[in-house]
């Protein structure tokens, strides 16, 4: 039987949790209204309803190249995920499919590099960076990123595919089906979902990540989070472009995330919580 | 069954993934740990030469270095508590029936996904901001003299931004484990008179305990490296006032070009690190079986 629930109290909850969510949404709201303000509406104390002028989203391109930026956080993004991906794949799926008594073992060691700090290897990653010219460059970076991110990628996947039954593998099997047929026909369908979800996940954490695209761009390379963070020094007016800024850098990651909640849960807790 | 042959496909098939983080790990860690024993600048490389463990205590006197590992501890318990503790009290009412339940949910998650640069700068001009954030509005519109946050407290300062920024993801884990748990239980417990606090004790509170468990660990071991939020607001200051164990290395590495005291940091930070993922490893090994 289900719990009688009374409209009032489901009103309650309603007026409760919805304040709650507005507080803890109203940065977010905020930048985007002050986005749409005036330099000096910005700066002239509280107010929630902007002029609606585009002023600073143009002032954002014409003034600082906002597009050099959002080209960058997008190769990066999709780069070092395409790349995580080609090595993953292949990884997750032997070690789904054809476990040994080792796998254990060495997944468990591939978390333990994602734990590794990343400020550990700053001196010689930095050192590798400038010796080899490959500061300020979106290679890189996109090596960078990649190799930061596929451990969970990794883990993501075998997670994913483990989940396939290997059932159907040898049914298919007695049917005569090649390995190819196999795993074009059987097993790739069955790991699309798995296969997007840790894309989108990827990508969200590669857009992201503010310590190595900070420390090893300076301009050619230097995705939207150098980007932002290079607005942390002039004082004054500012703001209304500030948000412009922040309220492109941060939309499609935010509208991604809202559609990879549930597989968001799983990623990050390594399969832990699902 | 694996044939052989599939199990020769399937070792060539591990074998990119693996090499690749095996030398990912090797090779800088090594570096690291060689540098660490050397008299290094990158002002004066001619000068380089070996220093023992001179960078090691060089590190373990200087004053900022304690101040460093109190200011990662408390950043990182306090962004803990109340993400852990707000986590829980959030979920709980997610979980309740109301209206726009999944507007709430993507609003709650929201700061999540909002990289750190802007979340930082988003709080230190338009919320904290002494003369025109909207803190100083409300401390005006009561007749209180606004705080100049980043000035007086700058590291609770930066704790309630990296809370801010990693609420949504306690709420989201712990509303999961929250929606996992048997409404049949929940039931029963309610039928036998259980109120809603010895409820939470009893029930909730053990079924969500691995969530829980996760949450922190997890948490760790991404607020032991917090960088950029820093970077863009106090720069570390005022002196050392909000400076971590990442910045101090960055500082050491970065800004004054020593490169054996840096390395010494980063093996230091590889030493703490390790202390949580031990406990991490066990508690998502666990799972694996």
């Amino acid at each position: 039987m289900a719990r009688a629930v009374t409209t009032r109290t489901k009103a309650i909850n309603t007026a409760v949790a919805w304040t709650i969510a507005l507080v803890i949404f109203f940065p977010i709201l905020y930048t985007i209204i002050t986005s749409l303000k005036t330099e000096s509406e910005a700066i002239a104390g509280f107010n929630l309803i902007p002029s609606f002028t585009i002023e600073s989203y143009i002032a954002v391109q014409t003034q600082n190249d906002y597009f050099k930026p959002f080209m960058n956080s997008v190769i990066l993004a999709l780069g070092s995920t395409v790349l995580a991906l080609i090595v993953a794949i292949p990884a997750a799926w032997a070690m789904a499919f054809s476990p040994t008594k080792h796998t254990k073992d060495i997944l468990m060691w591939m978390l333990s590099t994602k734990m590794m700090p990343a400020v550990a290897v700053l001196v010689p990653i930095y050192l590798i960076f400038l010796r080899t010219g490959l500061m300020d460059t979106r290679i890189g970076l996109t090596v960078m990123l990649m190799l930061i991110n596929l451990p969970i990628v990794v883990w993501m996947l075998y997670t994913y595919f483990r989940e396939i039954p290997g059932e159907i593998l040898e049914a298919a099997r007695m049917d005569g089906a090649s390995l190819w047929n196999e795993i074009v026909y059987i097993l790739t369908p069955m790991a699309i979902p798995g296969i997007a979800s840790t894309m989108l996940l990827n990508i969200i954490l590669a857009w992201n990540e503010s310590f190595w695209t900070i420390q090893l761009t300076t301009t050619n390379a230097a995705p939207l989070t150098a980007f932002i963070a290079s607005f942390s020094s002039p004082q004054g007016l500012f703001w209304a472009k500030l948000s412009a800024a922040s309220t492109l850098a941060i939309a499609p990651i935010l509208i991604m995330g809202w559609f990879s909640q549930k597989q968001l849960v799983r990623g990050l807790t390594f399969g832990a919580v699902k | 069954m694996a044939t052989r042959q599939t199990q020769g496909l399937a070792n060539i098939m591990r074998a990119p993934a693996i090499i690749l983080l095996l030398i990912w790990m090797v090779v800088p860690l090594g570096m690291t740990l060689y540098f660490s024993f050397l008299n290094y600048n990158l002002l004066n490389p001619a000068n380089t030469s070996w220093a023992g463990f001179f960078n090691y205590r060089y590190f373990y006197t200087d004053p900022a270095f304690f101040q460093s590992i109190w200011n990662t501890l408390v950043l990182v318990l306090g962004v803990l508590l109340i993400t852990v503790v707000g986590g829980i009290a959030i979920a709980l009412l997610i979980d309740q029936p109301m209206f726009g339940q999944g507007i709430v949910r993507i609003l709650v998650i929201s700061p999540f996904f909002v990289m750190p640069p802007v979340a930082a700068l988003v709080w230190k001009n338009m919320i904290m901001n002494p003369s025109y954030g909207v803190f100083a509005d409300i401390a005006n519109f009561f007749g209180a003299d606004p705080v100049d946050w980043f000035a007086q407290y700058p590291l609770f300062s930066i704790i309630i931004i990296v809370a801010w920024q990693w609420l949504p993801f306690a709420t989201l884990i712990l509303l999961t484990s929250l929606q996992s748990l048997d409404g049949e239980q929940k039931e029963a417990a309610e039928m036998d008179g259980a109120g809603f606090v010895s409820r939470f004790i009893y029930l909730t509170l053990p079924h969500m305990a691995r969530a829980i468990t996760v949450v922190i660990l997890i948490q760790t071991i991404f607020l032991l490296a917090v960088y950029a939020e820093i970077l863009v607001t106090t720069n570390g200051g005022p002196g050392y006032a909000s400076t971590n164990l990442v910045f101090l290395i960055y500082r050491a590495a970065r800004l004054n070009f020593d490169i054996g005291g840096g390395a010494a940091g980063g093996i230091i930070a590889v030493v703490l690190a390790n202390f949580v993922a031990i406990f991490l490893m066990r508690a998502v090994g666990k799972n694996l079986d």
